[in-house]
């Protein structure tokens, strides 16, 4: 039994990382924009499938004026990811300015509910979209990396089974650190990361240090959905297939990586993120072996959620998080 | 506090004058055009969901056969007429609209369902309104074992399509060591068992039995621990949507072994998903190759002109079934005189069938309401175009 | 034009008269057009003409349970389409009590549920395992199914059962708050169908995904309940009571005890309210209204499987509550009827006569916009609308309002209070003209 975990490991370890920094990306989404409202944006989990299926509107369209063959995959692959992250910048600024500025006063109950509003719509836009267009909302892309790759990690340990990826998680693993880097430089280094932790501890102070709280909240948006989107776009480079509901379950598991990790914590998120993404992958790998067949693969989920309730009852303010006093 | 109030009920007022303006004139009465006597057909499959690409076939099936037919019923006086519904693959919008179609006296037959798990509790209201329906595609046992007089279908029984893929499995294909994938849905399950249970008997090894969740993308686990193990098969009982994914996830392992599923991959969606790793896939359908056949080059032509798609694996099959219950409507018709049938009648008639001709194989229903002269069709994938190339015809 | 409205709204004769021919003719219509949705429709708008009417609640409550009990039924029954009606009736009565149910969670107490469908759940595989031959599988005692009888008992159990999840679910969930509340209630709800789902093995409890057939009819005196008009009395019933408990429950000491910790969590415990114990019983509560609905769903159904039991079902019943006014038992009333006749009705028909005019060729509708299809794009605006414009709802709950010096004078007498719809009225009224 353990030889057989041991052997799986490394290719365990390369699928739920691969599914971890979307996991992690994604959670990032929902970790700033709580961090600053304390709104659970249940809409960041579409915004991440909008960034998804317009990445593959124009990758379809480059494809189809002939532009991928004449220029190298990765060129076609930074236009694409540019675009999609534009597009859901904006697309998060717009959905904030519409739906829950107004509502900014109002208790936490109502803004989430549009925010699942919010959700649903655009679940339903796409997929009116995609079926007009292509008559089928389940939309396949054409790969854009595709050479294999064998790690022979069985070099390592010869109880090692070895692991087998495709190009395209370098791409994604690569690009998800880079976002995630930056980010980070720009939460902690720059003059509006500064504004955004200030609009985070307390908004009204900040509003009197001369910050424009209103702008500040517009960029996180802004910051928050274009790194969905990008991140819609590593998964649809990664998977090749997607449809308008991809984002809601995904975004519920990258939520549990954000409360995982401390939510409003960006560095908590991130591990958060990449340790749901390996549990995941470990438990749909060998959870029949562990149980001898008593729960199999399709309890994986179970897995996520029932680590989701035990950190909130006996660590609600997640690994990293700090815990917050209740003002009276 | 007055205008609050004088608002909240225009406002309810307003919302609820909307929603009945809205259907207003849905309900047409029971004379067509040219005072005719309009005589409706019903479908009910998923044209919305996960599995829309093959409920869809079933509609547009049934519509070629229903606009092929119109012309030797307003001979006699009647306009025929399809009302199409949509499941969504959800038992509880079934079970509504079933009883929508019951209250509708002009709708003498059903098409559908898709799903087993939506057909088994809507066609307990077909039996209570004593209302014909053929199932192209529900292939659960319970669907029939149920003894109900009105539940018929053309396509073959779970406990029939699974050991038929089992026995090509391990005879024809030698596979010893099968890895069985389900999407732990109703028909997933229910044709991964059958499957399993057979393969065992005929002495395979089922070195692995797992579940998936329908709607995600990333299979990776369960393939790492398929690919662990070391198979020469994997079966996947489940639908294209993730059946796709799978085969191109596997190959993307390195598993270049056999993969093989039911009916549910048997759809232009699978090669579209999988692409150029659909190769060496094959998979047992209950609906057979059409374009083998003349009748079905025919079907195949009228179906791309009329709809501007190909057909898909439920498209002849709608279409036989929707044949099936207009030739018993028809003799309904001449029994009583040229005059209406009633329900009872037509369902009786449709149950009487022995020998209709369809596209592909003949249909004709034994006491529970089965096809006697279903097939079980094994196909495989060459290379990256649907329909796949058809290995093998087995009947009963 | 503004006088004669508000002549019109003192009067209550012209009232009533108005009413009495509206309901005539709707009635009328039913029958003589044998198949008009429009006119079942209007005769179930009737109900909610019938709350604005200026009447006292004792006459309402009778001329609304004639209505609901009598006309609609009979009026219904004259055409072909009275088992189709009845079956929206019967959905129409399910989905009132289990947002019911959910407005004490969410209304009243505060507490986001977003798993709520799990209670249902519960309640639907309660009885549909024990009246089919599933229980006979991991049992080996007793004899399975067991008969229609036995549903009577099981309303009861299912309650029971749902009540107990509830506040097994609620013991870990008290320890957080708001939006953590809400998305471990999403799990919680998740895990249930998840389970219900792979429960075949290594026991087989619910049979999987392969669902639960053949569930046992009720029956009473010998009679086998199979209609959906016969169900539609049922649903009633356990509506009536429901709508009993929680109107009486809104102005008891716990209703007023979870509107204090819905509004002031911290104030409310500071007054002395035990903050645990009003949380569970607004838990247990909740879901056990549920629970009972979900015996009837099953046995109306004859078939149970988790595919009834998505997210999507949970924030429907969340959508009935929110549209209608949360913590306000009309309001919810009216929405869980709104959307639940919206999404089985009004949109299928819709599809039907677009279906209908495409095919004759009047107008060319893609087959994507089709509006069965648009349920989410449709809840999800209808959310945010009210949300953003209407964030009390249809019918906004109201507080009751206290004469200080009447709850002086009567200290010793009981606390309750009848919720007065029509002096309030009365009183605006007359100080707006």
């Amino acid at each position: 039994m353990l030889a057989h975990i041991i052997q799986t490991l490394p290719q365990v370890i390369v699928d739920g990382l691969t599914l971890g920094v979307v996991y992690a990306v994604v959670a990032i989404g929902y970790t700033m924009v709580y961090g600053i409202l304390e709104l659970i944006n249940f809409a960041h989990g579409e915004i991440f499938m909008s960034g998804a299926f317009i990445g593959t509107t124009v990758l379809l369209i480059l494809s189809s004026v002939g532009f991928l063959s004449s220029v190298p995959a990765i060129l076609a692959f930074i236009i694409i990811i540019v675009i999609a992250s534009l597009a859901t910048g904006f697309l998060g600024m717009g959905i904030e300015r519409v739906a829950y500025r107004p509502l900014r006063s109002a208790p936490k109950l109502i803004t989430l509910i549009t925010a699942i509003g919010v959700s649903f719509l655009l679940q339903d836009i796409v997929r009116f979209i995609a079926e007009l267009k292509t008559g089928n909302y389940i939309v396949s892309a054409p790969s854009l990396f595709n050479d294999k790759i064998h790690l022979k990690t069985s070099a390592i340990l010869p109880q090692f089974g070895d692991a087998l990826f495709k190009s395209s998680f370098l791409v994604v693993l690569i690009v998800a650190i880079i976002m995630l880097v930056a980010l980070d430089f720009f939460v902690n280094r720059t003059k509006w990361g500064m504004a955004m932790r200030a609009v985070a501890q307390d908004r009204e102070t900040a509003s009197l240090m001369s910050i424009n709280v209103n702008k500040v909240i517009s960029v996180t948006f802004f910051v928050g959905s274009a790194l969905g989107g990008a991140t819609g776009v590593l998964f649809m480079i990664q998977y090749g297939t997607i449809d308008p509901y991809i984002g809601f379950i995904l975004g519920i598991k990258a939520f549990t990586a954000a409360v995982l990790g401390g939510i409003g914590n960006i560095r908590g998120a991130m591990v958060g993120g990449l340790l749901i993404g390996f549990l995941e992958m470990f438990a749909a790998a060998n959870l029949s072996t562990l149980t001898h067949g008593a729960f199999g693969a399709e309890y994986k989920d179970i897995f996520a959620f029932a680590i989701l309730i035990a950190v909130l009852i006996f660590k609600p303010e997640g690994l990293f998080g700090k815990a917050v006093v209740e003002k009276v | 506090m007055k205008s609050k109030k004088v608002v909240s009920l225009i406002a309810t007022a307003a919302l609820a004058f909307g929603i009945i303006s809205g259907c207003s004139s849905s309900k047409g009465g029971s004379s067509g055009s040219g005072g005719k006597q309009v005589i409706k057909i019903a479908t009910q499959s998923p044209l919305s969901g996960g599995s829309a690409t093959l409920g869809e076939a079933i509609k547009l099936g049934a519509q070629l056969a229903i606009s092929d037919q119109k012309k030797a019923f307003a001979k006699k006086g009647f306009d025929l007429q399809l009302v199409p519904y949509d499941d969504q693959a959800d038992p509880k919008k079934g079970v509504s609209n079933a009883q929508q179609i019951g209250s509708d006296k002009s709708i003498l037959g059903v098409i559908g369902h898709l799903n087993s798990g939506v057909t088994i509790p809507s066609s307990e209201i077909y039996e209570k309104n004593q209302l014909a329906m053929i199932s192209p595609a529900a292939t659960a046992t319970d669907v029939t074992d149920r003894g109900l007089k009105v539940v018929n279908r053309v396509c073959a029984r779970d406990d029939f399509q699974g050991p038929a893929g089992a026995d090509f499995a391990v005879n024809t294909l030698k596979a010893k060591k099968i890895f069985v994938i389900q999407d732990k849905t109703a028909y997933g399950s229910g044709l991964a068992e059958a499957f399993r249970d057979a393969a065992k008997k005929l002495g395979a090894d089922i070195i692995g039995y797992e579940g998936i969740t329908v709607g995600e993308k990333d299979f990776n686990g369960v393939i790492s621990q398929a690919a662990s193990k070391k198979p020469d098969l994997i079966y996947f009982g489940g639908v294209y949507a993730e059946g796709g994914l799978i085969i191109k996830q596997a190959r993307d392992k390195g598993l270049d072994i056999p993969i093989m599923g039911g009916d549910g991959l048997d759809s232009s969606s699978t090669v579209q998903i999988a692409g150029d790793s659909v190769k060496n896939v094959y998979l047992t359908s209950v609906a057979g190759d059409v374009t083998k056949v003349a009748a079905g080059k025919k079907f195949v032509d009228a179906y791309k002109a009329k709809f501007g798609k190909g057909v898909e694996s439920y498209s002849s099959y709608g279409y036989d079934a929707t044949g099936v219950l207009l030739k018993a409507i028809m003799s309904a018709i001449d029994k009583n005189n040229g005059k209406l049938p009633t329900r009872e009648a037509v369902s009786q008639a449709v149950r009487a069938i022995q020998d209709y001709q369809g596209i592909i194989n003949k249909v004709g229903f034994d006491n529970k309401g089965d096809n006697k002269f279903a097939k079980v069709y094994i196909f495989k994938f060459d290379k990256a175009a649907y329909p796949a190339v058809q290995q093998k015809a087995i009947s009963k | 034009m503004r006088k004669l409205v508000d002549l019109f709204s003192q009067n209550k004769k012209a009232q009533l008269l108005l009413f009495i021919v509206y309901v005539a003719v709707t009635s009328l219509s039913l029958i003589l057009a044998q198949q008009s949705v429009v006119a079942f429709l209007l005769l179930l708008f009737s109900i909610l003409l019938l709350y604005f009417l200026k009447l006292n609640t004792k006459a309402k409550w009778i001329i609304g349970l004639l209505i609901v009990a009598v006309l609609i039924p009979f009026s219904a029954s004259q055409g072909q389409a009275y088992e189709s009606y009845m079956d929206v009736a019967t959905l129409v009565g399910i989905y009132c009590a289990m947002a019911l149910g959910l407005n004490i969670v969410v209304g009243f107490a505060g507490l986001l549920d977003l798993g709520f469908i799990a209670f249902f759940a519960v309640g639907a595989y309660t009885y549909g395992i024990f009246a089919s031959a599933q229980a006979s599988k991991f049992l080996h005692f007793g004899h399975f199914p067991l008969s229609g009888e036995s549903f009577w008992i099981f309303i009861l159990i299912g309650g029971i059962v749902a009540a107990i999840f509830g506040i097994l679910l609620g013991i870990p969930v008290l320890r957080v708050k708001g939006d953590y509340l809400a998305i471990v209630t999403l799990g919680f709800g998740e895990i249930i169908r998840i389970i219900f789902n792979n429960l075949d093995h290594p026991i087989n409890i619910t049979n999987g995904s392969m669902g639960i057939a053949s569930i046992a009819p009720p029956k009473i005196f010998g009679i086998v309940i199979a209609n959906a008009s016969q169900f539609y009395y049922v649903a009633l019933a356990i509506l009536l009571v429901v709508i009993y408990i929680v109107t009486r429950l809104e102005h008891s000491k716990i209703g007023r005890a979870w509107k204090a910790i819905r509004d002031n969590e911290i104030a409310g415990q500071a007054m002395g309210i035990p903050l645990v114990k009003t949380k569970l019983t607004a838990f247990a509560i909740g879901a056990s209204f549920s629970g009972m609905m979900g015996v009837v769903f099953a046995a109306k159904q004859t078939y149970v499987d988790a595919t009834s039991f998505t997210l999507l079902e949970s924030t429907t019943v969340l959508v009935m509550v929110l549209l209608g006014g949360m913590g306000s038992v009309p309001g919810v009333i009216l929405g869980a009827a709104v959307v639940t006749i919206l999404n089985l009705q009004v949109l299928t028909e819709v599809s039907n006569w677009l279906n209908q005019l495409n095919t004759n060729g009047v107008i060319s509708v893609p087959d994507a916009l089709s509006p069965a299809k648009m349920q989410r794009f449709i809840f999800g605006l209808l959310l945010i609308l009210f949300a953003l414009y209407r964030p009390k709802g249809l019918i906004p709950a109201k507080n009751q309002k206290y004469d200080a010096n009447k709850l002086k004078k009567s200290t010793t007498k009981s606390m309750y209070v009848e919720p007065q719809v029509s002096n309030d009225k009365k009183a605006s009224g007359g100080s707006e003209i």
